[in-house]
């Protein structure tokens, strides 16, 4: 039994189901001619955008997958990468050596970390999300206990470089000098005057096909099953609270992985900052792609990147154009991340129940059809 | 069939009791291979615990175990949870779906069981890193189906299946089930209420499918309420009251009339009859259904058109899940609903409790801890509640109306009557609700609704899960509160034998219609019969 649609209400149904990209495009297409950037400066820009931001964003992809909602605490695997990076700038490891050590050293951390935000989170089902949230907040205070006062005292860290002048605790920023750009200026063409990274564009195109591949195997139809509906899954025997686990740990892992690509790309670390907006900002690209809490593929990740970078790249220049404060942008991208994820996670909503009521239209049109 | 075989499955004096209160006693009985076995008994019979047994369910072992004992081929088993006995061959199709939405149907019928095919990543992380062998699956998935010989495509995803077809990849899941080195073919197939979804032609192709599974040696146990399907399908047929096995004849020979006698016609014990004379046909009509539909899940509403008359106490009644539930929280506008409902010649605005509240109507929900009860607070509070919010009762008012204080007093004084009147055992008004038992809790709800003093009062199965004294008090509350105070009642209960104590006509409901109504004093067969979908000469009682 289904409710035939006229031609109207279907093109109003595809909106109301992609609100936040439509939105987006609109924004950037003020914003754009505002600006008054080139297309050629433009696609430069969000190429490198897509090089360093998009396998940070596929890292959430596997939680959604297994019905955990946006991963928020993908942080931690930030965190982890982090924590990477500071141990070879102290050894001195550069290039890809130091990219691939760095990942190395990265690795255990995330696990641990994902292992037991995935306990947590398996405490607080249907709550995922703002548990996973609020577990990034606790976790960076203990990030920052070991990095501030641990690096250096308890932790040898010896570069005068990296250690604060009392002798213990890491610097505000760290000069990622020795593996900057690396591994995007391995091999790069230019189409057109603009540069191209492909090596990292391939690291990132390895990613996305794991992805797909994952999807295929038992482990992914498992989670596929739990996260449509853990009883159903239990009863057939599926190990539910291990399977959310192992997503949650795959998240992190591959967060960590990202954030190193991430800052290999800008070369600097801000130690006490970086990972802390990144959740953020990553969770926002996703959904500005038009992505659900309890759906998202590839093709999100990247529409997202695109539309969302666009947008930060435009808002600055925008903003001075128009009113002469380039602050207005600045303001304006952060106001717009949070507004993507809350109007995102309010439509989730309001479609559920929409999606309710048809099931009661469907009704009243099956007893029209009896009477 | 060789009498001396040893039977498939055999249980022997099985009883159980849930902390004291007896819901099975002295079951015994053998099943044959390839035997299909019929169980039938009202909702509370005991039919679902008596599975939960078999299948060795969490709920069982938790509250302490069962008597007797479980024989499967002569052995004796005693499974620790359903796992088990699904690797031992027992397969079970229940009531609710347990499908995947976004699933095929293949997906679903070997969910946790698919083939796989070898990735070298499993060396590594474990064998889930391989890959699904979705041809192998397909294969295996349109076999199962090709047993059932139902028209089912094995690659459509399940929310878009007509309801009969989620049934079929239920049980085609179950038939699946081959035998491995690990576990056994399928053997004893338990069908819980298979049908009640169906369509007529489904339910026969069903029905159908059944017979040919039994033909290869697959024994069926098979739950239903539709009666003329056990006489078409079974072999024997067992009927169960009380916790007690009643009859267990062969279904030749049976007529419909006797297996609703044996289901229904207990000893009248959990309410003194009341019976009385009562004239609705001359009091107005206080309320009218029309074309009511309410989407409520899994007691769906369907074009229920019924007048209700002042003053009479109405029972509705019916099988668990076929609607009758739905009707007075589609009327209360708790569940979407469309129709029209017309209350003292006003149209009620659906799908909005407070005009609903606002016409002088109430509704005692079945879901006594969710919805009726504020857990936390105090008796006084949730008697007094509703009453304050909806009718500004127990407010002193000042300055106009402008400041509304609270009359403690008031309130005091209201709460100790009813819990006088009602008997409701607590240390003192100032009492939790939370703290109460269950019977209690249905008490104050019933105050807390008697207090808004409405003009007609829906209560929804006022006594499920209390005890027998609590149950008669409940009820003789309502008579009495109906006789002196003339408001109209409509009770919604599964016990039929409860209806029939105080109600002065009865509406039974079957798949989501009202099937006939008929006056409370009508032989119990007579209802048994219009439970089971089976519509009887005998319709009188007003207007359907």
């Amino acid at each position: 039994m289904t409710l035939h649609m006229t031609k109207t209400q279907k093109v109003l149904r595809f909106m109301g189901n992609n609100t936040v990209p439509i939105l987006f495009l609109i924004i950037c297409a003020f914003g754009i001619p505002l600006s008054g950037y080139s297309a050629n400066y433009l696609v430069s820009e969000v190429i490198v955008r897509i090089a360093r931001n998009s396998f940070l964003i596929v890292s959430l992809l596997i939680p959604i997958l297994a019905g955990m909602g946006l991963n928020f605490g993908m942080t931690l695997g930030a965190m982890a990468g982090q924590i990477g990076l500071i141990f070879i700038s102290d050894w001195g490891i550069a290039g890809i050596p130091g990219m691939l050590l760095a990942m190395i050293i990265s690795t255990p951390i995330s696990i641990i970390l994902g292992w037991w935000c995935g306990k947590i989170l398996n405490m607080a089902k249907g709550r995922e999300m703002v548990t996973s949230y609020i577990i990034g907040f606790f976790m960076n205070g203990i990030y920052q206990m070991i990095v501030l006062y641990g690096m250096g005292a308890i932790i040898p860290i010896r570069s005068n470089a990296l250690v604060l002048p009392r002798g213990y605790g890491i610097r505000n920023t760290v000069n990622l000098i020795g593996i900057r750009k690396s591994l995007d200026n391995l091999l790069t063409v230019r189409l057109f005057g603009i540069p191209i990274p492909l090596v990292t564009f391939a690291v990132i195109a390895l990613l996305c096909l794991f992805v797909l591949w994952f999807k295929k195997t038992k482990l992914g139809q498992d989670m596929r099953a739990v996260g449509q509906d853990m009883e159903v899954a239990r009863a057939a025997g599926i190990r539910v609270e291990h399977t959310r686990i192992i997503s949650i740990i795959i998240s992190t892992v591959f967060a960590g992985y990202g954030m190193i690509l991430y800052l290999q790309n800008i070369g600097t670390l801000n130690t006490y900052n970086s990972h802390m907006q990144i959740g953020m900002f990553s969770v926002a690209a996703l959904l500005v792609g038009g992505a659900t809490v309890a759906k998202a593929n590839i093709r999100n990740v990247f529409l997202g990147v695109i539309l969302f970078h666009l947008m930060f790249i435009v808002s600055p220049m925008a903003g001075k154009n128009l009113i002469g404060q380039a602050q207005l942008g600045e303001y304006f991208r952060v106001f717009v991340s949070y507004g993507v994820i809350t109007i995102s996670l309010v439509l989730y909503e309001v479609r559920k129940k929409r999606d309710r009521g048809l099931a009661g239209l469907v009704l009243a049109a099956e007893q029209e059809e009896t009477v | 069939m060789n009498e001396n075989e040893v039977p498939l499955l055999e249980m022997r004096h099985i009883s159980k009791d849930f902390f004291g209160n007896q819901v099975l006693s002295d079951i015994n009985f053998a099943l044959k291979k390839g035997e299909i076995l019929g169980l039938v008994g009202e909702n509370g019979a005991g039919k679902s615990t008596l599975m939960k047994i078999l299948f060795g369910m969490d709920e069982i072992h938790q509250t302490g175990g069962y008597g007797g004992d479980v024989l499967i081929n002569g052995q004796k088993v005693q499974f620790a949870s359903p796992i088990d006995a699904l690797a031992a061959g027992i397969g079970m199709v229940h009531q609710e779906f347990s499908l995947l939405p976004d699933f095929t149907a293949t997906e679903n019928i070997l969910l946790n069981r698919e083939p796989l095919k070898y990735t070298w990543l499993s060396e590594v992380f474990g064998e889930r890193m391989n890959i699904l062998d979705r041809s192998e699956m397909e294969e295996i998935s349109k076999r199962a189906i090709a047993r059932l010989n139902v028209p089912l495509d094995s690659e459509m995803v399940v929310s878009q299946m007509p309801v009969g077809h989620k049934q079929f990849t239920e049980i085609a899941r179950e038939l699946s089930k081959e035998s491995t080195s690990v576990t056994e073919g399928i053997k004893l197939l338990v069908l819980d209420e298979p049908t009640a979804v169906l369509s007529e032609q489904e339910a026969d192709s069903l029905l159908h499918a059944m017979r040919k599974l039994s033909e290869t040696g697959i024994a069926i146990i098979f739950i239903t309420h539709r009666l003329q399907e056990i006489l078409d399908v079974c072999d024997t047929i067992m009927v169960m009251r009380d916790g007690k096995i009643i009859k267990t004849v062969p279904a030749e020979g049976v007529v419909i009339t006797d297996i609703a006698r044996w289901m229904v016609g207990r000893d009248v014990n959990t309410a003194q009859r009341q019976a009385r004379e009562f004239d609705y046909e001359n009091k107005p009509v206080i309320l009218s259904l029309e074309n009511l539909w309410v989407d409520m899940p899994g007691e769906v509403v369907r074009n229920v058109n019924l007048n209700v008359h002042q003053g009479e106490i109405l029972g509705i009644g019916g099988m668990a899940g076929q609607g009758k539930l739905g009707i007075p929280n589609g009327a209360m506008g708790l569940f979407p609903a469309g129709g029209k409902i017309t209350f003292e010649g006003k149209q009620i605005e659906l799908n909005n409790p407070r005009n609903f509240l606002n016409a002088g109507m109430a509704f005692v929900s079945e879901d006594r801890r969710g919805v009726g009860l504020l857990l936390d607070e105090t008796l006084e509070w949730n008697i007094s509640f509703t009453a304050m919010q909806v009718q500004e009762k127990y407010l002193k008012k000042y300055l106009g109306g402008a400041i509304k204080w609270r009359d403690q007093d008031a309130i005091e004084a209201e709460t100790s009557n009813y819990v006088k009147q009602m008997e409701i055992r607590c240390t003192s008004t100032k009492q939790k609700a939370k703290e109460l038992s269950g019977g209690n809790q249905q008490k104050v709800c019933l105050a807390k609704a008697f207090a808004v003093a409405p003009k007609l009062l829906f209560v929804s199965e006022p006594t499920r899960g209390i005890d027998i004294g609590a149950k008669s008090l409940v009820l003789k509350a309502l008579r009495k509160y109906n006789e002196e105070s003339g408001t109209t009642i409509i009770m919604i209960s599964s016990e039929l034998e409860e209806l029939r104590a105080i109600c002065d006509r009865i509406a039974i409901i079957s798949d989501g219609k009202v099937f006939g109504i008929l006056p409370a004093t009508t032989d119990s067969a007579q209802f048994g019969l219009l439970m089971v979908g089976q519509t009887s000469a005998l319709q009188e009682g007003g207007s359907v």
